[in-house]
């Protein structure tokens, strides 16, 4: 490369790694968000399955 | 207009982005293939800058990608201050790190071609010095999201540092014509029409189609990711509500 390649190669290197590295981080974040909101979304079925007690407020 | 509130909806939009992603990250893989194997194998060299011109492929789509992104991220956040959009706040959040990524590749990347042409790393010219300021805007952004518990708070605190950023975008494109700059002038997106020759230009459109499609996908991700952390702080808000009034 006319004696750039110590310039030509990291600027390409750097780039690369700048855009893979956003990537992964947010396709980790996707991931974790989802798989938490799948957790909370299964925590919550139940209680909303749970029938209502004899006596209660809810029942004036 | 009406595009726009349909898809404030964020289930809507959410069915949107399952659409998009796959086929933009599929543009984004071929076009900067495409750009990369043209580029480095078949582009020829600069008569004065020989194959330091080749980071041209890299600095130049990335410079375009920061100012782009920036006005993304104004648009979407004076949408947001304006008609109370939920999603279009969280589309200005999800660009700036993309948009911060790009003009730290953009600065890197000059400082590269720069030391070997201009004999130098850095200079306080009007361009690398307002392209610096771009990037602490994209961190001032991010930090002030960071700054509030409440989401709407950091919301309009982050829009309005966004809006009033704006006025870099004019600098950053006319620095070059306005100063005595060391960064050559515009030689793409002129009046005239480009400047460089085809065989350097396509492969450096290709390039740019790339990096605008990879900040398409990566946006969708981010977005999706925000709407489901929006979602989990909505529901663990609403039970402990109930939790508290049993």
């Amino acid at each position: 490369m006319g004696g750039y390649a110590a310039f030509v190669w990291p600027a390409f290197g750097i780039a690369a790694l700048v855009m893979v590295t956003l990537l992964m981080t947010s396709l980790r974040g996707l991931r974790s968000n989802q798989a938490a909101l799948d957790a909370l979304e299964q925590d919550i079925a139940p209680r909303r399955r749970r029938p209502r007690q004899k006596g209660s407020n809810h029942d004036a | 207009m009406n595009v726009m509130h349909r898809f404030a909806n964020p289930t809507r939009f959410l069915r949107l982005a399952r659409v998009i992603q796959p086929w933009s990250m599929a543009v984004a893989l071929v076009a900067i293939v495409a750009g990369l194997v043209w580029g480095l194998v078949y582009a020829p060299v600069d008569y004065q800058q020989g194959d330091t011109v080749r980071i041209m492929f890299v600095h130049v789509p990335a410079a375009w990608m920061a100012l782009f992104i920036y006005g993304i991220m104004a648009v979407a956040s004076a949408v947001g201050l304006i008609w109370r959009h939920a999603v279009a706040d969280l589309a200005a959040k999800a660009s700036a790190p993309i948009g911060a990524a790009f003009t730290v590749i953009c600065l890197v990347t000059g400082s590269l071609w720069g030391q070997p042409m201009w004999g130098t790393w850095w200079v306080w010219d009007a361009r690398l010095t307002s392209m610096l300021i771009l990037l602490f805007l994209y961190i001032g952004y991010m930090a002030l999201w960071q700054a509030f518990d409440d989401p709407q708070k950091a919301a309009r605190a982050a829009a309005i540092l966004a809006l009033v950023g704006t006025i870099n975008l004019p600098i950053i494109k006319f620095s070059v014509d306005w100063w005595n700059t060391l960064h050559q002038p515009a030689s793409v997106l002129t009046l005239a029409g480009p400047k460089i020759h085809a065989s350097l230009l396509w492969p450096l459109l290709f390039m740019a189609i790339g990096f605008k499609a990879y900040f398409i996908s990566v946006l969708m991700i981010r977005m999706r990711s925000e709407l489901a952390a929006r979602r989990i702080r909505g529901l663990r808000l609403a039970y402990a509500a109930a939790d508290t009034g049993r």
